[in-house]
């Protein structure tokens, strides 16, 4: 414990305040660490503001959500119209539940910038693994949040998309029925299914969302931030242990924050009051009709930010397995022939293959389908072990490093691009394409990430004074 | 720490009851999980909501189909045509399961033939794709049209995933949905009147 700190009777009444807190709580000290001494790298770009426009976005989302739980009903009967009753008669609703909205999509807008900010610097990379594995979980309950809270004004779009999503689950062999039973809570998407979903939207994920975002912070202060440079800035030293390249988060990154934050509301403001719909990506227009048991809407897609693996559940045919299968066999083979394993791990290697191929097999497509869309989320969690380049950032990495992570981001947006579309022979064959290269891009970084030629990396970072 | 705690020997009785005690907060906390985790089940009222229910057929014209609810799902009743019904002989080379032969979804030994169903005209069947569990649409014009292949015959199509199947509900090859639209338990009380969800006692 801290020596009680007394403090000269002279002393301003502020400070005496500050004084009688920080001997009791460790007020300045929590400051002082996490902002005014926290020592950040001085060479950021603008793709470093995402994270601060997350939390941002988070905070918009707790406030909005607050004050529309004041009116809504999660109630199959009254849900529709209470959320139509927010927008036409709750003074100001309307404004309160677009920026609840639009959030949603901004969210996810700015998490994908900050996830890309990581790939490319290498973020993820040694010591900062955990950052980088708590973010990812964000991520993943971020998508619960978004896919629940899409159910609550209960349109035909809300309803639809939670009977296929709920409908995912029954897809694993022996529980997946009892399990999507249990999720429902009835024998169809229902009353108890919404209630359910109404109270892990509003209170049970947000809490395990803060909690990560704690985690991801704490964890973050503890190695200090990476940048562009991909340098460890706690190489270099001061006299006094202050890193030579760092700069303190306070008061130079919270007020250049600051300017990001307001380039950001302009555009999040541009959109609540002249596009809240978007073109019917942020809202979509079946959702403006009260959801129907017995209809399905000729054409239902997730939102956009789901979309991309949605296609990947798409390409995923009774065709597609055999792809699969043969790059299964591929890989085991390889795996024989070219890795240095003992002959015991090898044979585990061939058996572990054949028992997977049989699965492939004995297994609907269907159930293969959901493994590839949810292992298209966790793989990101082990990016970390699969990058096994010399170097943390894409500027010392070899050139065509960035063409690839070029086709990747592309790749990407054709994914979500189809997922958005009706099904049609030829976006069935391009997704099954983009799903393979999704998968190997990281299932074979462990390969391609050691080759070609690195540039040498600085010692300290680049920096140009303006 | 000291060297005195280093070498300190284990006290096994002590640990043998700290791992005891462990165990035992394990199994209570389990325990208290239980009726947690069983709150997620269907309540008594969602599944007395499972009744069967009486549909009165005598008006269903030749190639009308008729939309009724039974347990939250759409239930199809639809009377075909003698062409939609001679039609299900010509692409049975094209389908996954033509003779209803799967396990997940069992068709009932009633409605194990071509046309699947007791009186050839008369479709049951439950409209809920056996992919993800959208409600498939009406596609009974033959003929070319989007997102269905040129020789098709008439049938459904479901939207979400684009799995397509006859008018007797049978899955084609290579589509996201594995199996044929479930038949539901149905019987005829009379000529003209049927009841969805309950096998016929004998």
């Amino acid at each position: 414990m801290a020596e009680f700190k007394e403090i000269s009777p002279d002393a301003p009444l502020g400070q005496k305040a500050l004084n009688w807190v920080d001997n009791r709580f460790p007020l300045s000290k929590l400051f002082n660490e996490h902002m005014a001494e926290y020592y950040a790298p001085k060479n950021f770009n603008w793709w470093y503001i995402f994270g601060s426009l997350a939390l941002l976005v988070l905070v918009i989302q707790i406030v909005t959500g607050i004050f529309l739980v004041m009116h809504y009903k999660p109630d199959a009967t009254t849900a529709f119209a209470s959320v139509e009753y927010i927008m036409r008669d709750v003074p100001w609703g309307w404004l309160i539940r677009y920026m609840h909205s639009t959030g949603a999509s901004a969210f996810f807008v700015v998490v994908y910038l900050h996830m890309y900010r990581g790939l490319i610097y290498g973020s993820y990379r040694k010591p900062r693994e955990l950052v980088w594995v708590f973010g990812c979980a964000i991520f993943l309950v971020l998508m619960a949040e978004a896919f629940m809270g899409y159910l609550l004004p209960w349109g035909q779009m809300s309803y639809w998309g939670a009977q296929v999503i709920v409908n995912l689950f029954s897809a694993i062999p022996f529980v997946g029925p009892d399990l999507a039973l249990l999720i429902r809570g009835d024998f169809v998407v229902g009353d108890a299914t919404l209630n359910r979903f109404f109270s892990f939207h509003v209170i049970a994920v947000p809490l395990v969302l803060l909690g990560l975002v704690v985690a991801h912070i704490i964890a973050l202060h503890e190695v200090g931030s990476n940048n562009p440079d991909g340098v460890e800035i706690k190489a270099t030293k001061d006299d006094k242990g202050i890193p030579l390249d760092g700069i303190p988060f306070h008061p130079y990154y919270s007020v250049h924050d600051i300017f990001g934050v307001s380039l950001f509301l302009m555009v999040f403001s541009a959109i609540v009051f002249f596009a809240p719909e978007f073109g019917g990506y942020f809202l979509e227009y079946n959702n403006f009709i009260p959801a129907d048991p017995l209809v399905t809407p000729l054409h239902i897609a997730p939102v956009w930010y789901f979309t991309p693996f949605y296609s990947m559940l798409r390409a995923i045919t009774s065709e597609m397995m055999y792809a699969l299968i043969a790059c299964v066999l591929l890989g085991a083979l390889l795996g024989v022939v070219k890795a240095r394993l003992n002959m015991v791990m090898k044979g585990a290697v061939v058996g572990s293959a054949v028992v997977l191929v049989a699965l492939m097999l004995a297994i609907d497509a269907k159930f293969w389908g959901v493994v590839a869309m949810g292992g298209a989320v966790v793989i990101l969690f082990f990016l970390p072990w699969l990058d096994n380049s010399p170097v943390k950032s894409i500027r010392y990495r070899p050139s065509w490093n960035k063409w690839l992570y070029l086709v990747f981001v592309i790749n990407f947006l054709i994914l979500g691009y189809l997922g958005v579309q009706p099904p049609s022979p030829v976006g069935e064959r391009v997704s099954q394409v983009g799903t393979l290269f999704y998968f190997g891009f990281f299932l074979l970084m462990p390969w391609w990430s050691r080759l070609g030629e690195f540039k040498p990396v600085p010692s300290r970072v680049t920096f140009h004074p303006h | 720490m000291s060297e005195a705690t280093v070498d300190a020997t284990v006290d096994s009785s002590r640990r043998t009851w700290l791992i005891t005690s462990c165990a035992m907060g394990g199994v209570g906390a389990a325990a208290v999980a239980v009726p947690f985790v069983s709150s997620f089940q269907p309540s008594e009222r969602a599944k007395a909501a499972g009744a069967a229910i009486e549909v009165d057929i005598s008006t269903l014209q030749p190639g009308e189909k008729r939309v009724v609810e039974w347990r939250g799902k759409p239930v199809w009743i639809m009377r075909r045509t003698p062409e939609q019904l001679a039609a299900l002989e010509k692409q049975e080379d094209q389908l996954a399961d033509p003779n209803s032969d799967r396990k997940t979804y069992p068709t009932p030994e009633y409605a194990k033939n071509r046309h699947r169903s007791i009186k050839p005209e008369v479709l049951v069947a439950v409209g809920i794709c056996t992919h993800l569990g959208c409600s498939p649409g009406d596609k009974f014009t033959p003929g070319p049209q989007p997102s269905l292949p040129d020789d098709w015959q008439g049938g459904f199509l479901c939207a979400c995933h684009g799995s397509t199947f006859d008018v007797a509900g049978r899955v084609f090859k290579n589509k996201p949905a594995p199996d044929n639209l479930e038949v539901p338990p149905h019987y005829y009380l009379s000529d003209t009147t049927l009841l969805v969800g309950e096998e016929k006692k004998a």
